[in-house]
């Protein structure tokens, strides 16, 4: 291994900004007055309500499935009175059906909610059956049903698990302090995916910023032969599934292809920490660590967020905005995605909520492109941005398209290094929507 | 939440690079060969730098005006135009043939194409190439730098080419102690300037490298002699347009075999200008010529991408 941890080609550098939230240890937020819990948190087919206006609901009970395979059910984070079923904004950008719950405090624990016993005496489908009931989804922020990343296609030999702990947006924390507080529940969900999977090798990998992480990873893995903690270069987007695969095992997952193609399943931090709390307490995703910071709130924390908790009620509690509020961003910096009101829930997939004042909330003014090809040398897809853009500019998608535009990974390092400031990321992803909706039309 | 947001659209920060301090980094590499050449040639090359400069400035906010576009002078491009285009002349030239050179380069090459970026010659090249054919005996009188007492003022590649003159000696060359253009005489400095810019991120080795050794290895085996390659790379304009013609963004690859493959090709089309040629030269025309071909060399080279997807 090199002096500077594992890597990818290509990458950028953005500063860190994680000192805000780094040291600070993880809080369980207070519960609010009311929950929004939307239907469909997740890629894939939306949930039913299956709890109706009226009804009592317990912590952990089921208030929303469906039958399709490639969805996850939805659980209610609170005890209280469903008190409408309607839709609502989600943090995704979409109006979703959700539950709103009237929280009555008393935090009563739903019967369905049974401790599954060990491990040990867990078989494979035991463990597909909690990862489906327990609603677990990618908690990285994509979202995708966790159960069906484990249930391959017979022709698909997966060999190795590998763990996403590189956390390479800025300002983001959640994950670090979930390995430096729960290292042992991010093994032990390890252990129960690498179960469910087959196989027999599994990885960690944490980029060489968090060198805490990295040891109370490697201690907590010191029993576990098959499991290693693997150093990455502090690069991003060393935390994007493709580029995180090629970094560990030099593979890289064929264009249009998925990770299960080169034999990898990949899994946040987040992810296996829910899942060992759905093996030893029963409990499904209910809740999750966000971390909020960022230069327009007043104290920024890591705080244990119960799901369907609107943002408002969240901020409020890191001493809310400040007076130069000029950005609410779900996710981080790099790809999470700006919110217009501070209504929406956090989700499965809520990672941090990024809040920036006035100054570093500026789009700067692009000028022309000089041409000096800083995307094509950091592009971790290997494409050149310069052209997929010009050519989407000028609506010519087919050309967009003969450059690879779907190859784009929407990292957005393009538009990050640019320093006419185009829009380089923005320009891709019309011209991939168009080329999507033009081979629909085929 | 009573405060209005911004909902745009991810990435949400963006480096802290622009044009201006691109365009900046390129004016202090070349500061140290602008010093040398007010060392050895006084007054001339101040005034020629000057007039260049401002003419290339003044050339491009008159057209953005006129067209009514944005004044763009602040990215301060049109300055390393007017410094490149003054380092390509002759302590001799009078005070007009960087003010015409200038409107040309700037006018004609850089704005008629749509400004930064979009101009597929390198604007000083352009200028230089059209001096050259229209007053060619105003662009070719050498004189002896500050120091230095010849009879001839011949410059170095002339002499290795046949001309009169005591061939001088390697380390003059080197340092600039040689006639020759106003700017490319001084190699070291050229040399620190570019190492400047490799530093800091604003060219990549592959043009400047590539080129300079393909020159470097066919004047070997044409020459047949160690010390006259020195003269090859050192005694020309052969620096000052690998680091700092060549590397033009605009007019260059932005894949990086392309840039490998451009190099080489000036490399090549400059010994066979040197060689067969009538002048003793061939920088600018060989990476004229190289710009014109960028956009297919671009359409050869494309990076691989990642995953292997066919084109």
């Amino acid at each position: 291994m090199s002096s500077k941890g594992l890597t990818f080609r290509g990458g950028i550098h953005p500063p860190h900004f994680k000192k805000q939230t780094e040291a600070s240890p993880i809080e369980e937020a207070f519960l609010p007055k009311e929950v929004v819990i939307p239907l469909h948190q997740h890629i894939g087919a939306p949930c039913e309500p299956i709890v109706k206006v009226g009804d009592n609901v317990k912590v952990g009970q089921k208030i929303g499935d469906t039958k399709a395979f490639v969805s996850a059910p939805v659980h209610s984070s609170v005890s209280g009175i469903v008190t409408k079923i309607a839709k609502r904004n989600t943090p995704t950008g979409s109006k979703v059906t959700s539950i709103v719950i009237q929280v009555d405090g008393k935090q009563e624990i739903s019967e369905e909610v049974q401790p599954k016993g060990d491990l040990e005496n867990l078989k494979k489908d035991d463990i597909l059956k909690i990862v489906k009931e327990a609603g677990l989804t990618g908690m990285g922020g994509a979202g995708f049903p966790t159960h069906v990343k484990l249930s391959p296609p017979e022709d698909k030999k997966i060999d190795i698990l590998i763990i996403n702990g590189a956390e390479c947006e800025p300002y983001l924390t959640s994950d670090h302090r979930m390995m430096l507080e729960y290292p042992e529940k991010v093994v032990l969900g390890t252990k129960a995916i690498m179960k469910a999977l087959g196989v027999e090798n599994g990885v960690i990998g944490i980029e060489k910023n968090k060198p805490d992480a990295i040891k109370i990873m490697k201690e907590a893995v010191k029993s576990e032969e098959n499991i290693k903690v693997a150093e990455l270069q502090t690069k991003y987007p060393q935390g994007g599934e493709k580029s995180l695969i090629y970094a560990v095992t030099k593979r890289e997952v064929p264009s249009g292809g998925l990770p299960m193609d080169v034999g990898a399943v990949v899994q946040n931090i987040g992810t296996v920490s829910a899942l060992a709390e759905a093996i030893t307490t029963g409990m499904p995703v209910i809740q999750r660590v966000v971390t909020i910071t960022g230069s327009a709130v007043k104290e920024p924390k890591n705080l244990l967020v119960k799901i369907g908790t609107r943002f408002k009620d969240v901020v409020e509690q890191c001493g809310g905005y400040t007076d130069d509020l000029g950005k609410l961003i779900n996710g981080g910096p790099m790809m999470g995605i700006a919110q217009y009101t501070d209504e929406v829930p956090v989700i499965k997939g809520t990672s941090g909520i990024l809040i920036l004042n006035k100054k570093d909330s500026e789009k700067p003014e692009p000028s022309n492109c000089i041409r000096c090809g800083k995307c094509v040398d950091i592009c971790p897809s290997g494409l050149q941005p310069l052209m997929i853009s010009k050519n989407s500019l000028l609506r010519k998608f087919d050309e967009a398209e003969s450059y690879n535009a779907m190859d784009c990974i929407e990292c957005g390092s393009c538009s990050f290094i640019c320093p006419s400031k185009r829009p380089l990321v923005d320009a891709i992803r019309v011209a991939k929507q168009e080329i999507i909706a033009k081979r629909k039309k085929n | 939440m009573e405060n209005k947001v911004l909902a745009t659209s991810s990435p949400h920060i963006r480096s802290n690079e622009n044009t201006t301090k691109v365009m900046l980094d390129v004016i202090i590499a070349l500061l140290p060969a602008v010093i040398a050449s007010i060392y050895y040639f006084g007054f001339d090359s101040i005034k020629l730098t000057s007039i260049a400069v401002i003419s290339a400035v003044a050339t491009e906010a008159i057209i953005q005006k006129l067209l009514k576009k944005e004044v763009t002078i602040k990215d301060l491009s049109a300055v390393v135009t007017g410094i490149l285009l003054a380092f390509n002349l002759p302590p001799s030239a009078p005070w007009w043939i960087p003010l015409i050179g200038s409107v040309f380069a700037i006018a004609v090459a850089k704005q008629v194409f749509g400004g930064i970026g979009h101009n597929f010659i390198n604007p000083a090249l352009a200028g230089r190439a059209m001096l050259l054919a229209s007053w060619p005996t105003k662009m070719l009188g050498w004189e002896n730098p500050a120091g230095v007492d010849a009879v001839s003022a011949a410059t170095p590649l002339q002499i290795v080419k046949g001309a009169e003159g005591n061939l001088q000696p390697l380390t003059d060359v080197i340092l600039g102690r040689v006639p020759g253009c106003i700017g490319e005489t001084s190699a070291i400095l050229l040399i620190i300037g570019g190492l400047y810019l490799l530093y800091r991120g604003v060219i990549s080795w592959k043009i400047p490298v590539s080129y300079i050794g393909t020159v470097a290895v066919i004047a070997y085996f044409y020459e047949g002699s160690l010390l006259l390659v020195g003269y090859h790379v050192f005694g020309g304009g052969l620096l000052l347009g690998a680091i700092f013609m060549a590397t033009d963004y605009a007019s260059s690859p932005v894949t990086s075999k392309g840039k490998i493959v451009f190099g080489i090709g000036a490399g090549i089309l400059t010994m066979l200008i040197r060689i067969f040629g009538a002048t003793p030269e061939g920088v600018s025309y060989s990476i004229l010529l190289m710009n014109v071909a960028t956009p297919i060399i671009e359409k050869y080279t494309a990076p691989k991408v990642f995953g292997g997807a066919k084109k």
